[in-house]
């Protein structure tokens, strides 16, 4: 996206999240995108779904597997689906996206460390009765 | 933002504008809304996270009660997974089809999304009042009840999302593709989808991570 005499970049304006800078109006234009995204999102759901059954791979290895897959998938339905990009013209709609993720990461990180370290350090519950005897 | 449009002006608005913020000054109606929205729904992402942290911290909990492990029916799962990926799709056909001004694609794309909405909504409600038969109800273990608030907070969204849905339906059937409906349209997609993204999250975390070895 440049001038073709000076070659700066020409400025469009900012894209509302969702919509999609397309080439017309035509419902065929768009649908290749959506086609895209169902058939990875679909891959990606029958993967996991199949790996939880399988034996096929070391059994430690899935619940890792089955988190990236997961992470994977939201990014295609973010992209496909949602449009949100990494055109320049989506940049407020991304930094407002990191700043969710940001907080949902600390939010479950930050719980899950805390609630083991507690669980971990509390007295067993048989010698907690016993000390209130 | 008006000196830098004036400055413009004055340069005779030949030169292409460079992508600086200050070209054009208030951002369309269009982009207001729906950003507006985009931000309320990361904040539903974020109260999910909060949901989502206390199902991990309390999925052990079980109080010699069932875990999910035994609770758990994948190919019930799988069917609702189903359901909420098509329609998502469905909505985007929908979505098309409203830029594009056509009404087969649109009220098609709507309805089949309305009746996917529907199917899962059907389908996660005979699971729950089967949980709750079995004697798996909320108030059986915390994390039973860390379980039925995630995912009943999910489905309580998705019924909002089918009433929103048939709002919408109602609303260009009676007003027709104007700008105002059609920014509401868009919100309703960015509901949807968002929606779809936190399935992929509650099916990994609750039900594939729950029956994984």
């Amino acid at each position: 996206m440049s001038d073709d005499k000076t070659g700066l970049p020409v400025y469009e304006g900012d894209i509302a999240p969702g919509d999609e800078r397309a080439d017309g109006t035509e419902v065929a234009e768009g649908l290749r995108g959506y086609l895209i995204g169902l058939a990875l999102s679909v891959a990606a759901t029958v993967v996991a779904f199949y790996l939880v059954g399988t034996t096929l791979i070391w059994q430690p290895s899935i619940p890792a597997a089955l988190i990236v897959l997961a992470i994977a998938q939201m990014g295609v339905h973010i992209v496909f689906f949602l449009h949100i990009t990494t055109r320049p013209d989506s940049v407020n709609n991304v930094m407002a996206l990191i700043f969710g993720i940001f907080v949902v990461f600390v939010l479950i990180v930050g719980s899950v460390w805390i609630m083991t370290h507690l669980n971990h350090n509390m007295i067993p519950m048989e010698r907690l009765m016993q000390m209130q005897r | 933002m008006s000196a830098a449009t004036t400055d413009l002006a004055f340069a005779g608005g030949t030169l292409p504008v460079p992508a600086v913020h200050a070209e054009g000054g208030v951002a369309s109606k269009r982009i207001v809304t729906a950003y507006g929205f985009w931000v309320f729904l990361l904040s539903d992402v974020i109260m999910f996270g909060a949901f989502f942290a206390t199902y991990v911290v309390l999925v052990d909990m079980t109080a010699g009660g069932p875990s999910g492990k035994e609770l758990f029916n994948l190919s019930m799962v799988a069917l609702e997974t189903a359901c909420l990926l098509l329609s998502s799709f469905t909505c985007g056909v929908a979505s098309l089809g409203a830029r594009a001004r056509n009404n087969s694609w649109y009220y098609g794309g709507m309805i089949a999304t309305a009746i996917l909405g529907a199917a899962f909504l059907l389908l996660e409600l005979r699971d729950f009042s089967n949980l709750v038969a079995q004697g798996a109800g909320p108030s059986r273990s915390a994390f039973l009840s860390a379980y039925f608030a995630l995912v009943g907070c999910h489905g309580v969204h998705v019924t909002m999302g089918v009433l929103f849905l048939l709002t919408m339906i109602a609303q260009v059937y009676a007003k027709g593709y104007r700008p105002d409906i059609l920014r509401r349209l868009l919100c309703f997609g960015l509901f949807w989808h968002t929606l779809d993204i936190i399935w992929v999250g509650i099916f990994t975390v609750v039900y594939l991570l729950g029956v994984a070895p």
